[in-house]
């Protein structure tokens, strides 16, 4: 692989935006980004989640492929998130229990946000060394945060404004998405 | 149990509860894969069979499966299903395993499939479970399809491969990008709130009038 660390790292936050050009994670994407205070620390909570599960699954994909039992791969990497997702979770529960009521439902459904399982699966798949995988999976985290962040922001200034009832909710956050996932496309060819 | 019940339980999934218009479940995958008509079918038809497969299984097992760690067992039956179909497309069409990418194997982490393992499927006998499954999964399905379909019509001008218009179309290339994902089912949610908004108006016209 000749990319670089950096160049993985912007294509990863900008370029190929988890949420808004590769379509991962859109389920806490268009559930939890109501709010900025709690949009915020729910991307920090699954960049966290991401980064130990990307280090976990390199390891035992090293793991699998030397015992050649590639076939296990999804199901030994889908417990492996389950783990880190449960830990990450007492963790938020003994040190901001606050943080942990607000994020509520979302917060067990980081397992099966298919973010963190992108990352894992991407790795493997384009064979990225154990500095890249790191890196990859920050980028991607450290994007879905961006992307929370923002249409969270958008969010909380048009519960002020006038929208035809008909397009409220669902349909109008979809819109909201597009429009941004079109301004990150501008991004693409930045990372090289 | 009766015929219609049975129905009433099929249908429920395609339209009363449809995974995709209804309860908004599944999106990764819905606008992920849906830049052509054949990849949302074969999307669909994998995940149909995932669904009832693990539904089936899942019901199966629900007796003696400890409420503790039913999560978990259930994670790991649907991500047993999912690794068969991933080997299986890899055996029958290279083009689509590679169109697909990561997201047959992402099929696992598909709210619809655990939602209805735990929400149904744990809790009624086997035959009702895969029913139910098969109706979600063909909804779901036919979901994609509305999505690929308006996707490639705009964006490349032809349905399943097959060009529509003559050569002199313009494609409106956004449509199979990323955004256009997006914008399509933003608007088909949106014609579903106008048409139930229609209906809505016209029982309660009906209500004044009486």
């Amino acid at each position: 692989m000749s990319e670089s660390a950096f160049q993985i790292f912007i294509n990863a936050l900008l370029a190929n935006n988890f949420v808004l050009a590769m379509f991962l994670g859109l389920c806490p994407f268009l559930g939890v980004s109501g709010k900025l205070d709690t949009a915020f620390p729910m991307g920090v909570a699954t960049t966290f989640v991401m980064l130990v599960a990307s280090l976990c699954a390199y390891g035992l994909n090293l793991l699998l492929t030397y015992f050649g039992l590639e076939f296990l791969r999804l199901i030994s990497y889908i417990v492996i998130i389950a783990s880190a997702v449960q830990l990450v979770e007492m963790v938020l529960k003994k040190y901001s229990p606050t943080l942990f009521r607000a994020l509520g439902i979302y917060l067990p459904l980081i397992t099966t946000n298919c973010a963190v399982l992108g990352v894992a699966l991407f790795q493997t798949a384009r064979e990225y060394d154990f500095i890249q995988s790191m890196t990859f999976s920050f980028g991607g985290g450290a994007g879905f945060t961006l992307a929370l962040v923002l249409m969270a922001s958008v969010r909380e200034r048009l519960t002020l404004s006038d929208v035809p009832s008909v397009a409220q909710g669902t349909a109008l956050s979809l819109m909201l998405a597009g429009i941004l996932s079109l301004a990150f496309m501008g991004f693409a060819g930045l990372g090289g | 149990m009766s015929q219609t019940k049975t129905w009433d339980e099929f249908m429920e999934g395609i339209w009363r509860q449809n995974p995709v218009f209804v309860m908004v479940l599944g999106m990764c995958p819905t606008l992920a894969v849906t830049v052509s008509a054949v990849n949302a079918l074969s999307m669909g038809v994998a995940t149909t069979f995932v669904l009832i497969c693990s539904c089936a299984l899942v019901s199966l097992t629900r007796s003696f499966t400890p409420k503790e760690v039913r999560i978990a067992v259930y994670i790991v039956i649907i991500a047993t299903f999912v690794t068969a179909v991933d080997y299986a497309i890899q055996a029958v069409s290279l083009a689509l395993y590679d169109a697909l990418g990561a997201f047959i194997q992402l099929i696992v982490v598909n709210c619809i499939i655990l939602g209805r393992a735990e929400a149904h499927a744990a809790k009624h006998p086997p035959l009702p479970a895969m029913i139910n499954a098969a109706g979600m999964g063909v909804g779901f399905t036919v979901g994609l399809l509305a999505l690929g379909t308006v996707r490639e019509i705009l964006g490349a001008g032809a349905l399943f491969g097959v060009p529509l218009f003559g050569a002199g179309f313009q494609p409106w290339v956004v449509m199979v990008l990323p955004p256009g994902g997006f914008f399509v089912l933003g608007a088909w949610l949106l014609l579903f709130a106008a048409l139930e908004r229609r209906k809505q108006r016209k029982l309660a016209e009906v209500a004044t009038n009486v």
